[in-house]
């Protein structure tokens, strides 16, 4: 794995994708690229955000176009199964990823269907779950932890194949203010490239150096994320953030 | 839905290693379930009560599943009496109770509640996820273990989804009751329900994929097999051989 920051990770070349039974296609002709980096990708609600994350590791099928993973075409089911092990996937809802009955199965279960022994997938595990703040939660029954909870384990079981690359959609979702912190925590401290989808603007500039947005089957990119002022609320009164400026 | 309430305990039964305690009671339930002396029930009745004192089941929420599978022997009460045929029959007004039906009665009654608590005090000490485990460490096929965990694991998902529907159905006014507006209402109601867990299959099937699933779901072995459920497996086999074979040496 070529770690140098210049190279694609993953090339997406002239993608086009059609729902079956739509006029509409989502996209005509998308190019994106991901290097080492950490790029969010915004649009609004049916723009086509997670249908472009389930293209790029061939859970969907392009109608035209191909992805390229380290410079290599990925064609069949087989090639995919090669980049997934690479690429984690963090789903929208938590309940979807967790089917396991125990966390630590759970977590496990990747690195077992990569073919780590019964011993070594415990050991990978365990250490996940102590890096990311849980340790102690390896008998815990998956549908009985908090939404938060849930989040944090769901990440522990695409962290503990150790990808590259990391694709998370919407990730603070139903997360209270602790929950989230920790997960920006836990994601700031991680050396790997990322793309986000949010729609929350405050976890997106702690993270992102490059902001793509997904509009009418188009995506663009803006290299900067833009300083400017805003009214909002502040729930806990001063203590809700921090300001740059005034 | 399904609610392990004897799943936990601190117990000599509930430390037992799953797949030992299936194996026994298999053993002890088919050696009860094929005797038909009413000694062999009787025995059956005791090991079932014993086993349940052994694994400290709370009383109450025992006898309430007790009583319900009673209800089913309760027919029985009510029919065979009447309708076991035989010579011994005692007149009782217009009845004629026959002492055969009666005495079959007894032996089921007893069978079904022995069986019922050997069960209660063996499987049930552990978790449904427990006993998949069990049930792997069996060499059972792959495919029926994950069927199993994954419904169980699915079902209380399934069950908040139509929970979740039915609320919104009450919110905006809907009574049960019989008429076609309610029957339809209760058939979109279970279509959307099984759409609704069709999707959600989808998304976890994708979400497996991720993590590299090819068909395959292994397993993490929790619990190894210890001397103590050595003995309680070697206690059942012999008072298993004994209920199914001792009536032949007597």
């Amino acid at each position: 794995m070529d770690n140098n920051s210049t190279s694609n990770i993953l090339d997406l070349r002239d993608i086009s994708f059609r729902y079956p039974g739509q006029e509409q296609p989502v996209f005509a002709g998308i190019d994106f690229q991901l290097k080492h980096e950490k790029v969010a990708l915004l649009g609004d609600n049916g723009s086509g955000k997670t249908t472009l994350l389930q293209i790029m590791v061939g859970l969907l099928k392009p109608e035209k176009g191909g992805v390229y993973f380290n410079g290599r075409l990925m064609e069949e089911e087989r090639d995919f199964f090669v980049l997934r092990q690479q690429v984690g996937m963090l789903f929208q809802h938590a309940d979807d990823q967790l089917f396991c009955p125990s966390v630590l199965e759970d977590v496990a279960f990747g690195p077992l269907n990569l073919g780590r022994s019964r011993k070594e997938a415990m050991e990978i595990s365990t250490s996940t779950l102590r890096s990311i703040g849980l340790a102690g939660y390896e008998d815990r029954i998956t549908h009985h932890l908090s939404g938060g909870e849930k989040r944090l384990v769901a990440l522990a079981t695409v962290l503990s194949m150790e990808p590259s690359v990391l694709l998370l959609d919407e990730p603070t979702n139903d997360l209270d203010h602790d929950a989230r912190h920790r997960l920006l925590e836990i994601l700031s401290g991680l050396d790997m490239a990322f793309i986000l989808i949010s729609h929350d603007w405050d976890f997106l500039a702690e993270l992102c150096t490059g902001f793509y947005g997904l509009t009418h089957g188009r995506l663009l990119k803006s290299e900067t994320l833009q300083v400017h002022q805003h009214r909002h609320a502040h729930t806990l009164g001063e203590q809700g953030h921090h300001h740059l400026s005034p | 839905m399904i609610s392990e309430i004897f799943a936990t305990g601190d117990s000599l039964l509930h430390r037992a290693d799953p797949a030992i305690k299936i194996i026994s009671a298999l053993l002890l339930a088919l050696s009860i379930a094929v005797g038909s002396s009413l000694e062999i029930a009787m025995a059956g009745f005791v090991i079932g009560i014993l086993l349940a004192i052994m694994a400290r089941l709370s009383p109450v929420p025992l006898g309430r599943r007790l009583l319900t599978v009673n209800l089913f022997t309760l027919l029985l009460w009510i029919t065979l009496p009447l309708t076991g045929g035989g010579e011994n029959v005692t007149i009782l007004g217009p009845m004629e109770l026959s002492s055969k039906g009666i005495a079959l009665a007894l032996l089921i009654t007893l069978k079904t509640n022995g069986i019922y608590l050997i069960l209660t005090a063996l499987p049930a000490t552990s978790s449904v996820h427990a006993i998949g485990h069990g049930l792997e460490r069996l060499r059972l096929p792959h495919k029926l273990i994950l069927l199993l965990l994954t419904t169980y694991r699915y079902l209380s998902l399934i069950e908040q989804e139509y929970k979740r529907l039915r609320r919104s159905a009450a919110l905006r006014c809907f009574k049960a009751s019989t008429s076609l507006h309610a029957y339809r209402t209760y058939g979109y109601l279970i279509g959307m329900t099984l759409i609704r867990s069709y999707a959600r299959s989808r998304r976890v099937h994708r979400a497996m994929l991720m993590r590299g699933f090819q068909g395959n779901f292994p397993l993490l072995a929790l619990q190894t097999i210890r001397p103590g459920d050595l003995w309680l497996l070697a206690a059942c086999v012999v008072v298993a051989l004994t209920l199914a074979f001792g009536p032949v040496f007597w």
